[in-house]
């Protein structure tokens, strides 16, 4: 057994933290002009208050009802549903992406995936989920 | 641009073989679940057919599967010969073995396919064992991602016997409490194969992966009881101190990936023993947040106070899983990262797990007196066994076999245990206070004396396993000379006697409420609870074979 001490070099450490200096600056730019953005409008628009200004906006319609009103229990199936794809096409955009290199194998593999996913979009269906009566 | 990037993707050298429980398990719940998608109800007739042709297919599938993965067919070589027959015939025989037991059992399909799936994962474990452990040691997988070794495959063993058994008491519950359907079998199945990734696992991720699966599953299963308030609670607490234990070990990983450079268990292990680091710092705070993550799997104090709940509102045969294959798993990932990997570093984790230890076998042991629910009150006993396998796991490599032996005979009684309350718990899962036991001997006497001996195992009475089991993580601790430690244990064990006998006391002293009928006993459920007692008594007087199997439970870690 052989000691090795991990040498400490300063220079490098800098150099990374220079690179966040970067994110730094676009940071206080940002926040500098959503100020002064703001800051302008507040100075150069009327101000007139009105009631109907802050009702909750719904479409145009007036807003009717309490906000702690209930949503039915099957969008909450049919936001599952959704997850589950959307993070399906996470997977699939960089496979793609990277389909040549894979090649046969990753055909397979990805075969694999989506028959797994559509396994559960069928139990789901014969579970009677996607009717909505 | 495009050319340059189509290089050949590196794909990890695969070894089907040593995949193969863990495929029969996932493959295993995915067929389930194909099949009850598209048919509802098969004719009689058909169902035992279904059974037995399981077996044959997947057989078949597997063997297609190695051969175009381009490794070679599985267990192909002259000398492996009877490992390539012990599987395909154990496999075989095992289904059609389920199909049997599903007609003298009056078992229904989807728990007679589970055990069938259960046994065939276990021929192929037992297939491994001899003919590839049996000569090299170990070997890697699937790359350096999962390695197959002794004490892979006698805790994937564990596993998948508690899944066998487990669905056996399933099967009645399910149906008695009106929630029968296939969905929990393929929770249990699924979550069986996050217990092989972990006892296999040869990468923290990989590892992270396995737990993930293991416990996403388990607190399903436990809020499966959907007309049971307390279930729908004990999964709830389950899942949101279970993902917040997680979070704890994912950081803790991040810290050691930080300090070592890599998730990888072989890599870390051999750069902890060639570096010496400038600043400890960044390591031992990944040991502590790794030790916390993984302190709550196991359920050891001050990271416990979910067990009791969770233990009383889930499903009495979910319990069952909990305590046995969670368990299994969960210690197995304490001893593939602290015992194993991180070998060299002893000093630093070892001082905190032994305080750990040491106060989750008071706390399990005290607390166990003073519970009024026999669910509750094996919930803290269940917490102090965890203390008395935390006392081998804190001995380091030279405690792993008594841990083992610890695990298997632990598994089977505590099954056992819930087995019998599985049954007298009665229709709504309620009935497991301690006066519902009272005159339990006049009423089953069969029944009574199945718990007692099961709880005097749990006890530590000689001539049952129990008593070997403790005495071997005693005799290790103490050839380490931590004589105090191991006084300590001695004594939380006779302080957590008193439950148990308080139990025994209640159903052969007690007498039964007016028009109290004999427990109808199911035929599986009795099948469970008598395996369980005669295995208990049966190694507790001859513990050789298990204590064999034990000592044959080496960590193997390629490359070392």
């Amino acid at each position: 057994m052989w000691l090795q001490v991990t040498p400490v070099e300063s220079a490098p450490v800098s150099e990374f933290l220079r690179s966040y200096l970067t994110v730094g600056i676009f940071g206080g730019v940002g926040v500098a002009l959503v100020g002064a953005f703001l800051g302008i409008g507040k100075v150069l628009r009327p101000h007139q208050p009105n009631p109907a200004k802050n009702q909750t906006y719904e479409s145009g319609v007036d807003p009717t009802g309490d906000m702690w009103s209930q949503a039915n229990i099957r969008y909450y199936v049919f936001a599952l549903l959704f997850v589950l794809f959307d993070v399906e096409a996470v997977f699939i955009f960089p496979w793609a992406a990277r389909l040549e290199a894979y090649g046969t194998f990753g055909l397979i593999e990805m075969a694999i995936f989506i028959f797994i996913l559509l396994l559960g979009l069928i139990y789901a269906w014969r579970k009677g989920v996607l009717k909505w009566a | 641009m495009l050319a340059e990037t189509a290089t050949q993707a590196v794909t990890p050298s695969v070894q089907w073989s040593g995949l193969f429980p863990l495929m029969i398990l996932g493959g295993g719940a995915l067929g389930i679940v194909m099949i009850r998608s598209v048919v509802r109800r098969l004719p009689t007739a058909l169902e035992s057919a279904t059974v037995t042709a399981v077996g044959p297919i997947t057989v078949l599938a597997m063997w297609f599967a190695a051969g175009a993965g381009g490794t070679g067919f599985p267990f192909s070589t002259l000398r492996e010969d009877l490992g390539e027959v012990l599987f395909g015939v154990g496999f075989i025989a095992a289904l059609i073995l389920a199909a049997v037991a599903m007609r003298v059992m009056r078992i229904g399909l989807d728990a007679a396919v589970t055990v069938g799936i259960g046994l065939g994962a276990l021929s192929a474990t037992l297939a491994l064992w001899h003919h590839r452990v049996g000569l090299d040691g170990g070997f890697d997988a699937l790359g350096s991602q999962f390695s197959i070794d002794g004490f892979m495959l006698v805790c994937t063993g564990a596993i998948v016997v508690s899944v066998v058994l487990v669905s056996l008491l399933l099967d009645d519950y399910l149906r008695r409490e009106g929630i029968d359907g296939p969905e929990m079998y393929v929770l249990m199945l699924i979550s069986a194969a996050g217990g092989v990734v972990i006892a296999g696992a040869g990468d923290l991720i990989v590892l992270f992966l396995g737990l993930e699966t293991l416990s996403i599953a388990v607190y399903v299963m436990a809020a499966m009881h959907v007309r049971r308030s307390e279930s729908t609670e004990a999964g709830m607490k389950y899942f949101v101190l279970g993902a917040v234990s997680s979070a704890f070990l994912l950081y803790g990983i991040a810290m050691i990936y930080g300090a070592t450079g890599s998730t990888s268990l072989v890599d870390i292990r051999i750069f902890l023993a060639r570096t010496q680091l400038f600043d400890e710092g960044l390591l031992a705070a990944g040991f502590a947040l790794t030790l916390v993550g993984l302190g709550f799997k196991v359920a050891a104090v001050p990271f416990h106070a979910w067990t009791p709940d969770v233990y009383e509102g889930s499903p009495t045969p979910v319990v069952a899983y909990m305590a046995s294959a969670v368990k299994v798993a969960a210690i197995a990932a304490v001893v593939r990262v602290f015992v194993d990997t991180f070998a060299d570093h002893a000093d630093d984790w070892r001082p905190p797990l032994m305080v750990l230890t040491v106060a989750t076998l008071l706390l399990g042991s005290v607390l166990a007196v003073v519970q009024g629910n026999v669910k509750r009150m094996l919930a803290y006993s269940s917490i102090a066994h965890t203390g008395f396998i935390l006392v081998g796991v804190s001995v380091g490599s030279e405690g792993v076999a008594a841990v083992v032996f610890y695990l298997v005979t632990y598994s089977l009684v505590v099954i056992g245990s819930f087995g019998v309350l599985t049954v007298i718990s009665g229709r709504g899962d309620r009935r497991t206070r301690l006066e519902d036991l009272d005159g339990l001997a006049e009423r089953s006497p069969l029944i009574a004396a199945a718990f007692t001996v099961l709880l005097f195992a749990q006890a530590g009475v000689p001539l049952t396993t129990g008593f070997v089991a403790k005495f071997g993580v005693i005799a290790a601790t103490v050839e380490s000379s931590r004589y105090w430690f191991a006084a300590l244990a001695m004594a939380t064990a006779v302080v957590s006697a008193y439950p148990y006998l308080r139990v025994v006391l209640s159903m052969y002293l007690g007498r039964s409420a007016d028009g109290a009928e004999a427990e109808s006993v199911p035929p599986a459920a009795a099948f469970v609870i008598g395996v369980a007692v005669l295995l208990t008594i049966g190694f507790g007087v001859v513990p050789g074979p298990i204590d064999d199997l034990a000592q044959k439970a080496l960590l193997w870690t390629s490359g070392a």
